[in-house]
Parts: C-alpha cells; structure tokens; sequence
C-alpha cells in the first residue's frame, strides 16, 4: 500500500464542524487525491498530512508549482501554511503524503523571519557567500537585481525589514533556483514596499523562468499578482485563479465579506491613470500593475 | 630574563596558549547560539566524569569526555519537552550536574583526587604528557572545528534556512557537543569545570565590538584568550592568586574594556 493510497483511505475528522474552513458538511475524501504527481510540475505533492501531537496539522494537501506561476497560499493564522512550507523544503517530514520533485529542481528560499542576532558579526557580502560557491561580480549583480546593491558592506543586523528580504531574495537567487519559496516576504514591509517587492517578484519570475510559490496572510495585492491562490485552512479549502477564489463560499467565509472585494478595491486603482498635471486620464493598456504586460493581472 | 623562567611556567604558558586558540571559534559558536548554559552543564558533569572514572578504573580523560557527552544526550531529550522553559530546565541540569559531581568525588575520594583541583584546575601543575593531550586533542578539536565552521555558521544564523539549503542540523549539532565535550576534558586541568566556560565564552565576548565578520571574531577572540593568558599568569605569578581565576579575571577586564569601547563608538 503507497503512501498515496494511505492518505486516500484516511478516515477524515469526525468533527467537520471544529474544521474552521467554513464548511458545515463533513469532508468527503477529496478528488483531487486521485490525481497521480504531476510529472510536469517543478514540486508536487500528493495527501499531504502533518500531525502536531494529537493535532492534525495538515491533511488531504494536493499541490502542484509549475516553472513560470507563480502560486500563492493564502490562509488565516495558524492555518498551517508554514508547516506546508517546511514539509516542501523538507525540513519536517509529512506524518503521511509524498512530495516528489524533478532531481534537477533547485529551490531559492526566503523564510518569513530572519532576525539576525546582533552577536553574530556578519555583512551581506560574507553572508552571501557563505555557504555558496559564488563570485564577488555575482554576488553584486544579484543584490542589484533585487535593489539592494547599497548594502552590500552593511552588517546584516543593521538592515531594515525591507533591505532583508531583497538580501535574502538575492541569497536564493545565487543559488540558481527553478522554484522559489517565500514564506510571508511582506512581513516588515510598510505598503508601498510591499507592492514594490511584489512587482520585483514577477521581474524575477519572468526574467528567470521561476516558480514561484508565496505565503502570505494578506490579501489584495499578493491576489492580483499570482496566477493561482491557493486558500488553506488545514487543508486545501479552494484553489483557482484569484478572481473565482475570492468569490468562493469558503474563502468569503475564512476572510470575511470584505475580502471578496479587495481584489476590486486593488483594481479599481488602476482603472484610470495620471497625467504629468495630475489630471484623470483613461488608461491605454489594460489595467497593469506591472512592467510586463500580459502576466498575471 | 624570560630565559630563565622556571619551566613549569613554560608549560603553564603553553598549555594555556593552546587551549585559547582551540577555545576561540566554538567560543563564538557558543555566544551565538546562546549555548552558554548548555557549556555550563557539560563542564560540570565532568565532575561526575571523574568520579565515575576513578570508580571504573579507567582514564579519566575519556571518563570526562562521555559524561559530556552524556550530558549533552540528556540536555537534547530535555530541549524536546515543553512543560517547562528552556533555561530553566538548563538552570536545573546545571545545578544538579555540579551537586552531584562534587557529592561523587567526595564519597570516592581515592588517591589523587582533590575537588578544588577539578574545580578550579591548575595550570602550574601541568605535566609535559598533559602538554601532549593538550596539543594532540587541540589539533584533532580544530580540524574538526574548521570542518564544520560553515554549517555551523549558517545553522546559527537561521536553522531553517540552513536546513533548507541542506545542512543536517542534528548531525552538526551532535558532532559541536561531541567537540565540546573533548575541549573540557583537555581545559579541566588548566582552568577547572567552574572556569571553563568563561575561557570560552569570555574572549568571543570581547571580540565581538572588534568585528566585522564570523571568521575575524574567531581570530580576535583567540588573540584576546592569548592576551588574557599572558596577563592573567602574570598577575597569578605576581600575587598569591591561583592561574585559572587569575586568567578569567584577566580577560573579563579586557571584554569590559572593548564592550565599554564598542558602545562608546556605538556600534
């Protein structure tokens, strides 16, 4: 008996009502179960399960990250969306499931807290090397990629929230990644830097072919600039395109009424723009937030 | 005149020389990844090392060497639990490790046995076949040391991070308290279990405002234990002070100094 079959024949909670995911029927076993890995994908997971004690964790999580997506995980606290990042990267083991990816599938990781203990003397050159098998030239060219070339002397400890997560992008950059993984890299941003580090993420994405698969508890910018979201809550309450996923039952129920809208409120900014004056004017191409037409929204 | 200082002095010199520039990059590994207590605990059960030692009737050096080691075992079962604090359990471990290593070494008392040795060892009395440990040991301590400096770095820096870029965290950190371990067994003799932490922890601390990158920690705290050695024999020598305490008070006036320097610069 696979691991797969295992996780298909799991008997699911008892309790459908302490699911906090919305819906007030017991879970069958999901379909997506039957899917076999996705050969084409960068990572693929099948039922997955994490139990924390007696607390399940995680359970019945189908994924899959293609080269070019970029896919983002949404979910309230304590979903497990952190959990699912760690059985990716392998850092946990899955209690049940498997994860299968290509053997040539390199992954760039930016983990969502990464407060650098002021005793440990360190510059952002030496912490890029460390560890990676990289020049000077290219340890530079990847911090202007990610603008972040000014601090290349600066003690790590010393960087802003912001300045850390391009430096920790770059880190993942010089290690040559097909998929990318960013736990929460809006954490510590202010809003403006939030819808910058977004933009740069599809820049990277479309100039280096990436996957890409973002955590994020926030809603409305990160939606707009994926091309799946994935909504979780333990496990997989929906998935799709982010317009039919804030429209869905379950997702209006785990993030509120309003939520439904964010991902018009985010459009609505940009049904008009601004001349030189300042005075309203229609926009030409169709609504874009980023430089590369025809990605995402 | 330096020609003509006794040559248990050379030995005391030497043996201190040596065990500074072992000490000073697991020193740095330690401050960083908060271990001071864990250290603490190791070196204590040493006490309890010895006297199992003398009871089994074998080297005392490898009787300290696996109550280390042991100890390190217990401490990572007790990291697993989550009923109370880490530090507080770590506050226990300690306290308990020391009471029963001295109650120990006190019901064996067999020939060559002397508590306050152990406790604050004896640099003066460092034999030539103790230089040898010292140095053999040290070498085989650093090359280890040097192997696992990277993994160790990035494991302090952020354990997930370096577990996803595939560094085993459970393998380095049972081959860090395994060098822990041979690095008291060697230092007991010199500066005592109650001192040796301080050797450790002491010049990392002290380097700390001085630099700019792991490495260069590493070497200003092996320059700082250097320098502390040197002072603190001198002020041993000079005074009635045993050279264990003489040497800790030594390089505890040199880490006030830089940290006073380095907050006045404000780094």
């Amino acid at each position: 008996m696979s691991a797969l079959d295992d996780a298909r024949g799991k008997a699911l909670p008892e309790d459908a009502a302490a699911c906090s995911c919305g819906h007030h029927h017991k879970h069958p076993p999901l379909q997506e179960n039957a899917q076999p890995i996705d050969a084409a994908a960068l990572i693929s997971a099948r039922g997955l399960a994490m139990k924390r004690g007696s607390r399940e964790a995680l359970w019945n999580i189908d994924l899959d990250v293609h080269r070019g997506e970029i896919v983002t995980l949404i979910g309230p606290n304590g979903a497990g969306k952190t959990t699912l990042v760690r059985l990716l990267l392998g850092i946990e083991r899955p209690t049940r499931g498997r994860i299968e990816k290509s053997a040539s599938t390199r992954i760039g990781y930016v983990p969502q807290r990464f407060d650098v203990d002021a005793t440990i003397p360190m510059t952002v050159a030496s912490f890029l090397a460390l560890g990676a098998n990289v020049t000077k030239d290219e340890i530079k060219r990847a911090l202007e990629e990610t603008g972040a070339a000014r601090t290349l002397d600066q003690q790590l400890s010393k960087l802003s929230g912001g300045e850390t997560q391009r430096v920790l992008i770059a880190r993942a950059l010089l290690r040559r990644p097909d998929l990318l993984i960013l736990d929460e890299p809006a954490s510590g941003v202010d809003f403006t830097g939030e819808a910058d580090l977004y933009d740069m993420i599809g820049r990277l994405r479309d100039r280096h072919n990436l996957g890409v698969l973002l955590v994020s508890h926030d809603l409305h910018v990160v939606m707009a600039k994926s091309d799946r979201v994935i909504c979780l809550n333990g496990h997989v309450c929906c998935s799709g395109k982010p317009e039919d996923v804030s429209q869905h039952a379950s997702y209006v129920r785990i993030f509120g009424p309003q939520a439904a809208t964010a991902l018009g409120v985010y459009r609505h900014h940009h049904d008009h723009q601004h001349g030189l004056t300042g005075e309203p004017k229609p926009l030409v191409e169709p609504a874009t937030s980023t430089p590369t037409p025809g990605r995402g929204i | 005149m330096i020609a003509g200082l006794d040559p248990f002095i050379w030995r005391a010199f030497f043996a201190a020389v040596g065990l500074a520039i072992i000490a000073a990059p697991l020193g740095c590994i330690i401050v960083w990844r908060r271990m001071s207590y864990v250290g603490e605990t190791l070196s204590q059960a040493s006490l309890l090392g010895v006297a199992l030692g003398v009871v089994a009737d074998i080297n005392l050096t490898l009787a300290v060497i696996m109550a280390a080691i042991a100890a390190a075992g217990v401490l990572t079962l007790l990291g697993r639990q989550k009923t109370v604090p880490l530090d507080s359990a770590l506050g226990l471990t300690h306290h308990a490790t020391l009471a029963l290593g001295i109650a120990a070494i006190s019901l064996v008392k067999g020939p060559g046995i002397d508590l306050m040795s152990y406790l604050f060892g004896d640099v003066f009395a460092v034999t030539s076949s103790d230089l040898v440990w010292i140095y053999v040991g040290g070498a085989a301590v650093m090359a280890v040391t040097l192997y696992l400096w990277k993994p160790l770095v990035r494991l302090s820096l952020h354990e997930d991070l370096a577990t996803a870029e595939g560094i085993n965290p459970r393998v380095s950190r049972a081959a860090f308290d395994l060098l822990l371990a041979v690095l008291i067994a060697v230092a007991m003799k010199i500066v005592g279990v109650l001192l040796v932490m301080a050797f450790l922890v002491v010049p990392a601390v002290a380097a700390r405002p001085l630099s700019t990158t792991p490495e260069r920690m590493a070497f200003v705290a092996g320059a700082i234990a250097i320098l502390g050695v040197i002072l603190g024999l001198w002020l041993s020598l000079s005074s009635d002070v045993p050279g264990g305490p003489s040497i800790v008070i030594a390089l505890c006036t040199i880490a006030a100094i830089s940290l006073l320097a380095g907050s006045a610069r404000g780094r």
